[in-house]
């Protein structure tokens, strides 16, 4: 395995390999609450918590989990965060807690928080695990709240409560609906997959054969 | 109160398989429904295994509902978590001892059923509806076809799609997106089926 | 994954510390939050309460016991666990109506919703919905249309309450949300539900001399 350092355990997960544009993992509260900037925002905010935290108490522990339950300690260990968070935030936020409803308890499975720990966490130094949940956190909520935000703008009219254009905007609605959010998705990864592949020929002007330009 | 309200079940299955169809309403089931390959009878296996899944963490769900968390409603996350885990986990043995192909067929979507939102999220709504026992089975069966559905149909169109000419940023996970946006807006239409005296 | 022995004592042995230690820290956490989550959800419902019955400045719970409604015997600020309703007092301690809470499934998901009768069970003097997950700009708009909300001011509860499209033409009838259709007729079905199942009860509870002042 490459020696990384600290920072790019940390950088990696902004963009790189961001978890919803690159890894595509943590997709259900990625569409499910980026239905206004502040939601994302708040579901951002409470994964990193839990990712944070269970990432640091997995490293320090990592030599003392034995191999064959790792998986239901990590679950385990994620659980005991989420219900901190989710109790925290009702008795601290209680409008942000009913708008998240379920899906705060849902971080339990976000894919993202069990890959980092079975990836990295359990492998690495508390310092280094800390950076990459970090940095992976970071860049889902940067993920979310672009969503969200983009959701909001065209499906409300409105960011962050603001209104926007006033009251004779016409919202499209179906954005802050379900077929919204895949819609937006789809499109942000076309977007995101464009400016790769341009990328891409930019660095390889003489390799490149007959490519359709996009 | 001691007879069944088969409008009310009746209601509640078509309303977890179509109206508000688990993968394509409520974004759970995303993982499979995605990395699904274009063939249709692993897809359809694949459905049937969640369902499996899925009425047995019902079952237990109503069962830990009555009984035990009463008691202690915050160890209600960690309970239904470690309840699916087993789950998945029988599960994955007793489908490698009666079809090792299936087995390998299925591979590593098996124990990512553990992750799979869908699971959870169900036995949380069932929680929050305050579902009985029955309910929460056909809630359960109800929610399992909707995804089997969505993951067929998604399989199906993939299929179609491997050949199709699209621009290259398109191709892969972006058109899978857009893919299931036509698809979760057509499921809309299934609003009509509420007559509102269910 | 730096590997340890694979001893089955041993596994169990760090399961069972990880669950312990969950445990303690989950019951932590609850014993914590819960007088903070309990005073959120009074004040909340409080709150509602004063907007429903209108002018109301004091109330009081009361739960069922033996089939009767009596005063609810908790600490001053919480509220019962169970099933209640709540009376509003005006500064005098007279009885102005009944906030009685409400729950059915609307077209997405439950609707929680309150709303106040007066003493004599008549007539709706006022709803709130309290908590909703109906479709975003048509469904949600059980909460925020103010002439839907309006036409629950002076809504008469006898016959059962109807939706109707258009411009209602008897006291019991409230106009439809158009394009909220079916969440407009699941808090017609709530309330009516909850009146069958109320009603009779609190017009009897203001008919004996339970009466009140100040705040719980």
């Amino acid at each position: 395995m490459a020696v990384t350092t600290v920072q790019e355990d940390f950088a990696k997960g902004l963009w790189r390999e961001n978890p919803v544009f690159v890894q595509l993992l943590g997709l259900c509260p990625a569409l499910a609450v980026t239905n206004s900037a502040i939601n994302a925002l708040a579901m951002g905010a409470a994964t990193t918590f839990v990712l944070v935290g269970s990432s640091l108490l997995i490293a320090l522990l990592r030599n003392w989990i034995p191999k064959q339950v790792r998986i239901t300690t990590f679950i385990i260990v994620i659980a005991t965060f989420v219900t901190v968070a989710d109790f925290s935030l009702q008795a601290l936020a209680p409008a942000v807690h009913k708008e998240l409803g379920a899906f705060i308890a849902l971080i339990v499975v976000n894919c993202v928080i069990l890959g980092r720990q079975e990836a990295f966490a359990s492998r690495n130094t508390p310092l280094k695990a800390v950076a990459d949940a970090l940095g992976m956190s970071l860049g889902f909520s940067f993920a979310l709240l672009l969503l969200g935000s983009i959701r909001e703008v065209l499906g409300s009219g409105a960011l962050f409560g603001v209104s926007l254009f006033g009251p004779t905007f016409e919202p499209w609605v179906i954005m802050i609906l379900p077929p919204g959010g895949f819609l937006t998705l789809g499109l942000l990864l076309a977007v995101f997959a464009h400016v790769k592949e341009r990328q891409l020929r930019a660095q390889q002007p003489a390799a490149e054969p007959t490519r359709r330009a996009a | 109160m001691f007879a069944f309200d088969f409008a009310g079940l009746i209601w509640i299955f078509f309303a977890s398989a179509l109206v508000n169809n688990f993968t394509l309403s409520y974004f759970l089931g995303l993982c499979p429904f995605l990395g699904v390959s274009g063939r249709i009878d692993t897809a359809l296996r694949m459905g049937m295994a969640n369902i499996f899944v899925l009425v047995v963490t019902s079952a237990c769900a109503s069962f830990l509902n009555a009984f035990v968390l009463p008691h202690a409603p915050y160890l209600r996350l960690l309970a239904f978590i470690v309840v699916i885990a087993s789950t998945v986990q029988f599960v994955e043995m007793a489908i490698k001892k009666l079809s090792p192909a299936l087995f390998r067929a299925l591979g590593i979507y098996l124990p990512l059923i553990t992750t799979n939102c869908a699971i959870l999220g169900l036995a949380l709504f069932q929680t929050n509806r305050g579902y009985g026992f029955v309910e929460g089975i056909v809630f359960a069966l109800g929610a399992g076809c909707g995804l089997t559905l969505a993951l067929v149909l998604m399989a199906g169109i993939r299929e179609e799609n491997e050949m199709a000419t699209m621009p290259e940023a398109l191709r892969g996970a972006a058109m899978s997106f857009l893919i299931a946006g036509i698809l979760s807006m057509a499921f809309m239409g299934f609003a009509g089926l509420f007559s509102g005296t269910a | 994954m730096s590997g340890v022995d694979t001893v089955p004592l041993r596994m169990l042995a760090s399961l069972g510390v990880a669950g312990l230690c969950s445990g303690l820290a989950v019951v932590g956490i609850f014993l914590v939050t819960k007088p903070r989550i309990e005073r959120n959800r009074a004040e909340a419902l409080e709150a509602a309460i004063f907007r429903v019955v209108d002018g109301a400045r004091s109330r009081a719970a009361f739960v069922v016991r033996d089939d009767q409604l009596v005063p609810f015997e908790g600490a001053a600020g919480t509220l019962p666990q169970e099933d209640a309703v709540y009376a509003g007092y005006d500064e005098s301690g007279a009885l102005l109506g009944f906030a009685i809470p409400a729950e059915g499934s609307g077209f997405q998901d439950t609707i929680k919703l309150l709303y106040g009768v007066e003493p004599s069970g008549d007539h709706i003097v006022g709803m709130e919905v309290l908590e909703s997950r109906e479709t975003p700009g048509l469904g949600d708009k059980i909460m925020k249309d103010a002439d839907f909300l309006a036409s629950f001011r002076d809504l008469a509860v006898t016959p059962p309450i109807v939706a109707v499209k258009g411009k209602p033409t008897h006291p019991n009838e409230v106009d439809a949300i158009s394009g909220a259709t079916i969440s407009s007729n699941a808090v017609v079905r709530i309330l009516n539900a909850s009146n069958e199942r109320w009603l009779s009860r609190v017009v009897a509870l203001a008919k004996s001399s339970v009466q009140r002042t100040g705040s719980d």
